[in-house]
């Protein structure tokens, strides 16, 4: 059976046909999902994408991370369960939701950061970057205001300590981030929040590579050894 | 019917960029003596009746839950004068 990885649409979400793009690219079944029915229809994986999430009322991510769908998501994330991957807003939402430690705000230049970014993939160990080696630098797209990973000192040393840095900014630091932190993961590996953007690195014809598809590569391959076919 | 005013501030440890420029546009426009400006949200809530100790600490709860990110920002929570 296809892997069925859901992509969930927020209103304001911007990046969900890429994302759903990305993951038929890869060979799984993509499964959109709406942010308003509690109900996340069986699928194995889910990825938030980015975007505008209620117009990024308030802080981004802080209204998406109470809409009926979250309710059902995020126990079902912290368990260590479901394989959720957060993109951007997604990340945001992420973290508003505590599901990934520390929080993102704006940019310290002020300015919105839109461009290729390469990054170093640190953590392979995930559910989501399994498909990619250690040290290995990757370009992708990087296109926020609010980018810029901040957490206290204690948190980014234990997060340090425990291999949780899943990829760093390679070059300057494009927005600000504490230790040049892209993304992370939490302590079971399933859940990941990514600033950059894979999804819009899948493809030669509209990426700056096709780098980002090792991301929905891997939760295939994930999902294929937890789950054998049956005989 | 009575006003609460929740103010919400960054904490001090954060790095808040917004503040950084407008202090540096203060001093650009010759305002003297401003050291550093930070800068944060103020949310004014109207509740249904008496503001008693219940009301007092709803509008707490939902500060905590919504108005405010904890890991990054401190609130106050007082009555509107």
């Amino acid at each position: 059976m296809t892997a069925r990885v859901g992509v969930v649409t927020f209103p304001g979400s911007l990046d969900d046909k890429d994302a759903a793009r990305a993951v038929a690219l890869a060979g799984a079944d993509p499964v959109p999902l709406w942010h308003d029915d509690a109900d996340l229809k069986g699928v194995d994986a889910v990825v938030l994408p980015g975007g505008f999430s209620y117009g990024d009322y308030l802080r981004c991510g802080a209204i998406a991370r109470f809409a009926p769908l979250m309710g059902e998501l995020v126990p079902a994330a912290r368990s260590g369960a479901l394989p959720v991957l957060g993109i951007c807003n997604g990340f945001q939402i992420l973290a508003e939701s505590q599901l990934l430690p520390g929080a993102l705000t704006r940019n310290a230049s002020l300015r919105f950061v839109n461009r290729d970014q390469v990054l170093r993939v640190e953590n392979t160990r995930t559910a989501w970057t399994g498909g990619y080696t250690e040290g290995q630098e990757i370009l992708v797209v990087l296109k926020s205001g609010e980018g810029c990973y901040v957490a206290s000192e204690e948190t980014l040393d234990h997060l340090e300590a425990e291999g949780r840095v899943l990829a760093r900014y390679v070059g300057e630091d494009p927005n600000g981030s504490y230790r040049g932190i892209a993304g992370l993961s939490n302590e079971h590996g399933n859940i990941v929040g990514l600033m950059p953007h894979p999804e819009h690195a899948v493809e030669a014809l509209t990426g700056p590579s096709t780098d980002g598809l090792g991301f929905f590569a891997s939760i295939l391959t994930h999902l294929g050894s937890r789950t054998p076919e049956p005989a | 019917m009575a006003r609460v005013v929740v103010d919400v501030m960054l904490k001090p440890e954060i790095l808040d960029p917004q503040g950084q420029a407008i202090a540096a546009a203060g001093s650009r426009l010759g305002f003297e003596g401003v050291e550093q400006v930070r800068q944060g949200k103020r949310f004014e809530v109207e509740i249904d009746g008496e503001l008693d100790d219940a009301a007092y600490a709803e509008v707490r709860r939902m500060a905590e839950t919504l108005l405010a990110n904890t890991v990054i920002e401190e609130f106050e929570v007082r009555p509107a004068s």
